[in-house]
């Protein structure tokens, strides 16, 4: 109720002003005025709003420096600190130049007003004014650039710490699963092709290649039996819609064959995913230890961002990217410095995905060494997760068959 | 010439299929204004969601009815939509084909002292494909999946898979079609430009004595004729994407239960398409406002502009940096470290060029006598802005900074002061100072000022705040930000942003109300009332077939011979021979 009292007070403000420039337009032809000629009070009356303007604004933009200016969350990774001066020396150069640009601006805009009595001082050019402008910004930005560079290449070096936690940040719409290694440290093959309700990721193994085949299979089968019962009283359309179908299952299993062949042919078996470990709505990182993160995603670019750490790297579908980064407080102890006992740290989508785009965080805890050992401990692997039928099964293929035909 | 001048001209051939470019210039700007008004507008209903989240609002409903503001409370379909539409056409249609479109129309005949385009055939053309254009834009605002929804850069996957969102349906191929007949109106146009700078200037007119603002449209134009192919093949590799099962862009996806028969392609692929039009891009925005301003500002601060060869030389330098720079939008896709690291150095050099130009400016105002037209008030107000905007273009440049604020509503500060605010004073000088050559009346003053004060108040009320939200950490392209406790200050200072942004939008119906009333009902024009060097002041103040009757002027010296002491005059017209004891600048 009252932003409408607000906005009929404005749309009276502007029917107000248009009627007194009609009242104003009138007069003015009548004493002769022609709009082009500027008078002198108008002249002074803007060159005066120029310098009060001037002083608003410098008064406004110190404001918000103030107020808003420790907004920027504190920094919690080893490279975030190096961004964050970084970006504290960008700060006060592009503060000192803007407002001694904006003083020059606007009290020239003040000071020379038009006026009858004067002449405007004819000035085309100074080399050496240009030079000083044109010499004095490239040496700043030289600087800036050298100082910005030097830490862009720390922060994307490819040369990993000792003893790195390798994980995987796996996007879709519209929530992130992380991927741990199990006991043999190695994230396990997967392959778009053979998510499924049970296998998110689409991790690889034997069975699981298998059982993906004999489901699209029986998809395949029960498709053609429909066709061939119904077929003749479908309308044509629907039977098009259904063989197309048809034939992109055949092209799926073939997919999936190639993953197989070519697999096999360079390294042989999948075991490395049993023991992954994937989690949904945590990611938990232990304490000053390196994290190695590869992004992926099934779907469409997303980007993970972790404000607080200054991490911010897109999950591209078909391109796995690499961020790293050193946690330095742990979620405890930032609570304490925030005196917040409800803070988290956050990892969010920023490259929009679709309609809940905002609704995509999941929970970042940094806990000590201990507690993140313990706390990966609890966690069910991939085959558990899978009902831990996949353990047994490792030698017989044809075995794993029939349990899934059978479903 | 006389036949040439006056001849009859039926309804159709004057105002409809026109190929006068005075006629065509105006087609354009009327254009852009209806598309300028609409993308206003879409951004007040997106702006009353993100100031007062989940509250219920009749207007929304009004305007988007049950469908996509159930309640009076938008949904997050509509609000992407909106925000990519705004997007869609602000950049597009009112700054790239409104802004060139009217102006290098208007202009570089009369300023070069031209009968017409080189091919009025090929403008009239240019406009037609504009409008039919506009049309399809705006007509995906009402079919039933909505509009394209992915952002205005629509990168895929998000754009090619109709599963993804709805937006990704119709709504997109209609933008993906409007956006192709886009390019072909901007192609046809801007070789028509080039042409036309080239070969039809006057006798006397060297390059060295050509006003900025044709010097800006010339490389405005060069650069789009370069750019703009490059996003039509990014669209219609799009568009095979999306209807003929290729893969240019997608690879291993697994959408809607089912893996697609996708591998092999690069979404990032797009993105360096995108952006190589993308970046320039920009500068076709803002070089044409930047050109404008510097006449606007020569003229009313009864000076020459400070450093001809300088401006010249910047917006040279400028449009060549601007193709090798693209890489910057994504320093975050997994691309190169390394390759990223010579983006940013080439976009930090840009700073350089548009450093010179906005000290130029300044100097400029120094000891001029300035005449505080509407119009020269919005060129300040550019001066000012382009060196806020430009300033924060600093640190995203800088890759290691751009981690943490890409994306988020510092860049939505950042490109909304440069583009959002100086391109668009840029354009407003413009109509305030050649209104009274387009239409042979004057807008009302005193409104003008008005007009720019709300507008320039309102304008940094709205933007400069947003660094801060976006320094805090709240991505763009959000629908609400309550969720996250951490995004406190955008809930505090979203209502604030979202108040100046409706006023600012307010200020605009005086605009509005001036233009249309001063058409019909303005103070009828005198030939040269801003008392201006450059060519187009001695044409009639009626528009003729032709520009001039009789001969074509000739020009014997610069455009700035403003306050000249060796003249009596403070403006000294280019067609007044230079005298005996006079050196060309």
């Amino acid at each position: 109720m009252f932003s409408l009292l607000v906005l009929i007070t404005i749309v009276l403000g502007v029917v107000a002003a248009v009627q007194l420039s009609k009242v104003y337009q009138l007069a003015a032809r009548l004493r002769n005025h022609r709009e082009e000629d500027i008078s002198l009070a108008d002249n002074k009356m803007n060159a005066w709003l120029m310098l009060i303007w001037m002083f608003v604004f410098f008064a406004g933009v110190i404001y918000f420096y103030i107020v808003y200016g420790d907004y920027l969350p504190v920094s919690a990774s080893a490279h975030g600190n190096d961004i964050d001066m970084l970006f504290m020396v960008n700060v006060v150069v592009i503060t000192i130049v803007f407002f001694l640009v904006h003083l020059f601006l606007f009290y020239f805009s003040w000071k020379y007003y038009y006026r009858e009595d004067r002449k405007a001082f004819f000035f085309a050019h100074s080399t050496k004014l240009e030079m000083i402008w044109t010499i004095i910004p490239s040496i700043v930005l030289a600087f800036i650039i050298i100082f910005g560079l030097r830490i862009w290449n720390d922060i994307t070096d490819v040369v990993a710490s000792e003893n790195p936690v390798r994980l995987e940040v796996y996007a879709k719409q519209f929530d992130w699963t992380i991927r741990y290694p199990g006991a043999d440290s190695e994230l396990g093959f997967s392959n778009y092709n053979l998510i499924s309700g049970t296998n998110p990721l689409g991790i690889a193994s034997d069975e699981l290649i298998i059982e993906k085949i004999a489901e699209l299979d029986e998809e395949i089968i029960s498709i053609e039996k429909k066709l061939k019962e119904e077929g003749d009283f479908l309308p044509p359309s629907q039977v098009d819609a259904l063989e197309d179908k048809i034939y992109r299952l055949q092209r799926h299993k073939l997919r999936i064959n190639d993953v197989r062949t070519s697999r096999e042919a360079s390294s042989g078996e999948f075991k490395a995913g049993k023991d992954d470990k994937l989690v949904k709505g945590e990611l938990h990182l232990p304490l000053g230890r390196e994290v190695e993160f590869i992004f992926n995603s099934r779907d469409v670019i997303h980007s993970a961002f972790m404000p607080h750490f200054r991490a911010q790297m897109n999950a591209v579908p078909g391109i796995p990217t690499r961020f790293k980064m050193t946690p330095t407080i742990t979620t405890d102890s930032m609570r304490v410095m925030e005196d917040n006992p409800n803070f988290d740290y956050i990892l969010l989508c920023n490259k929009v995905c679709g309609a809940s785009h905002n609704n995509m965080a999941v929970k970042v805890i940094i806990e000590s060494e201990e507690e993140y050992q313990a706390w990966l401990e609890e966690q069910k692997t991939f085959s558990e997760s899978l009902g831990g039928e996949a353990e047994e099964t490792d030698e017989e293929e044809e075995s794993k068959l029939e349990p899934v035909a059978e479903k | 010439m006389a036949e040439h001048a006056q001849h009859k001209e039926s309804f159709i051939s004057k105002y409809v299929f026109s190929q006068d470019h005075k006629m065509i210039s105006r087609q354009f700007l009327i254009t852009a204004v209806f598309m300028g008004v609409i993308a206003v507008l879409l951004s007040v209903l997106f702006r009353i969601q993100l100031g007062w989240p989940g509250e219920s609002f009749e207007i929304l409903n009004a305007f988007l009815g049950d469908r996509w503001a159930p309640g009076g409370v938008m949904n997050q379909n509509a609000y992407l939509a909106l925000v990519t539409i705004h997007g869609t056409i602000m950049v597009f249609f009112v700054l790239t084909g409104g802004l060139s479109g009217t102006f290098s129309n208007l202009l570089i005949p009369l300023q070069i002292g031209a009968r017409d385009m080189a091919s009025g055939f090929l403008n009239m053309l240019s406009y037609w494909f504009f409008f039919v254009s506009s049309v399809i834009m705006i007509s995906s605002l009402f079919i039933e999946t909505g509009a394209a929804s992915g952002g205005w850069t629509v990168y895929p996957p998000l754009s090619a898979l109709p599963q993804a969102m709805p937006g990704s349906g119709l709504g997109m191929t209609m933008w993906l079609l409007s956006m192709v007949l886009f390019v072909v109106s901007s192609l046809i146009g801007g070789l028509n430009y080039i042409v036309t700078i080239v070969n039809l200037r006057t006798k006397g007119l060297k390059m060295t004595r050509l006003p900025l603002t044709i010097w800006a449209f010339l490389v405005t134009a060069i650069l789009g004729v370069l750019s703009f192919p490059v996003l039509v093949s990014a669209v219609v590799l799009l568009l095979m994407d999306r209807g003929m099962g290729t893969a240019f862009y997608l690879s291993n996806i697994f959408i809607d239960g089912e893996a697609l028969d996708v591998t092999g392609g690069s979404p990032i692929l797009y993105q360096h398409l995108f952006w190589f039009l993308g970046h320039p891009e920009v500068y076709i925005v803002l070089l044409p406002a930047l050109g404008i301003s510097s006449e606007v500002i020569a003229t009313n601060a009864r000076k020459p502009i400070f450093g001809y060869k300088a401006m010249v030389g910047s917006i040279l330098a400028i449009g060549f940096l601007s193709f090798i720079v693209w890489g910057h939008h994504m320093f975050l896709t997994g691309m190169s470290p390394w390759l990223g690291g010579l983006f940013v150095i080439t976009t930090l050099l840009i700073a350089i060029p548009s450093a010179v130009k906005a000290f130029n400016y300044i100097t400029t105002l120094w000891r001029g006598n300035i005449r505080y037209t509407p119009a020269m008030l919005f060129s300040i107000g550019l001066v000012s802005t382009f060196v806020s905007g430009g300033l924060t273009g600093i640190i995203l440049a800088d890759s290691a900074l751009d981690i943490n604020v890409h994306d988020t509503y510092f860049v939505v500060a950042h490109f909304h002061i440069v583009m959002g605010m100086s391109a668009i004073f840029g354009m407003m000088a413009g109509v305030y100072h050649w209104f009274p050559k387009m239409f042979g009346k004057m807008m009302n003053t005193k409104l003008g000022y008005v007009h720019f004060w709300m507008t320039f108040v309102c304008g940094y009320g709205v933007f400069f705040p947003m660094h801060f939200v976006g320094l805090a950490g709240a991505p763009r392209r959000y629908y609400d930000y309550s969720n996250f406790e951490f995004l406190q200050v955008a809930l505090d200072l979203n209502p604030l942003i979202s108040v100046f942004a409706i006023v600012g939008a307010i200020a605009q119906i005086l605009f509005l109300y001036n233009f249309f009333y001063s058409i019909f009902r303005g103070q009828a024009a005198v030939q040269n009332p801003w008392k201006s060097n450059t060519l187009e002041w001695t044409t009639p103040v009626e528009h003729i077939h032709g520009n001039w009757e009789g001969d074509l002027p000739v020009v014997h010296r610069w455009p700035y011979d403003y306050s000249n002491p060796q003249h009596e005059n403070d403006f000294v017209p280019q067609t007044v021979p230079l005298g005996p004891d006079e050196k060309d600048h």
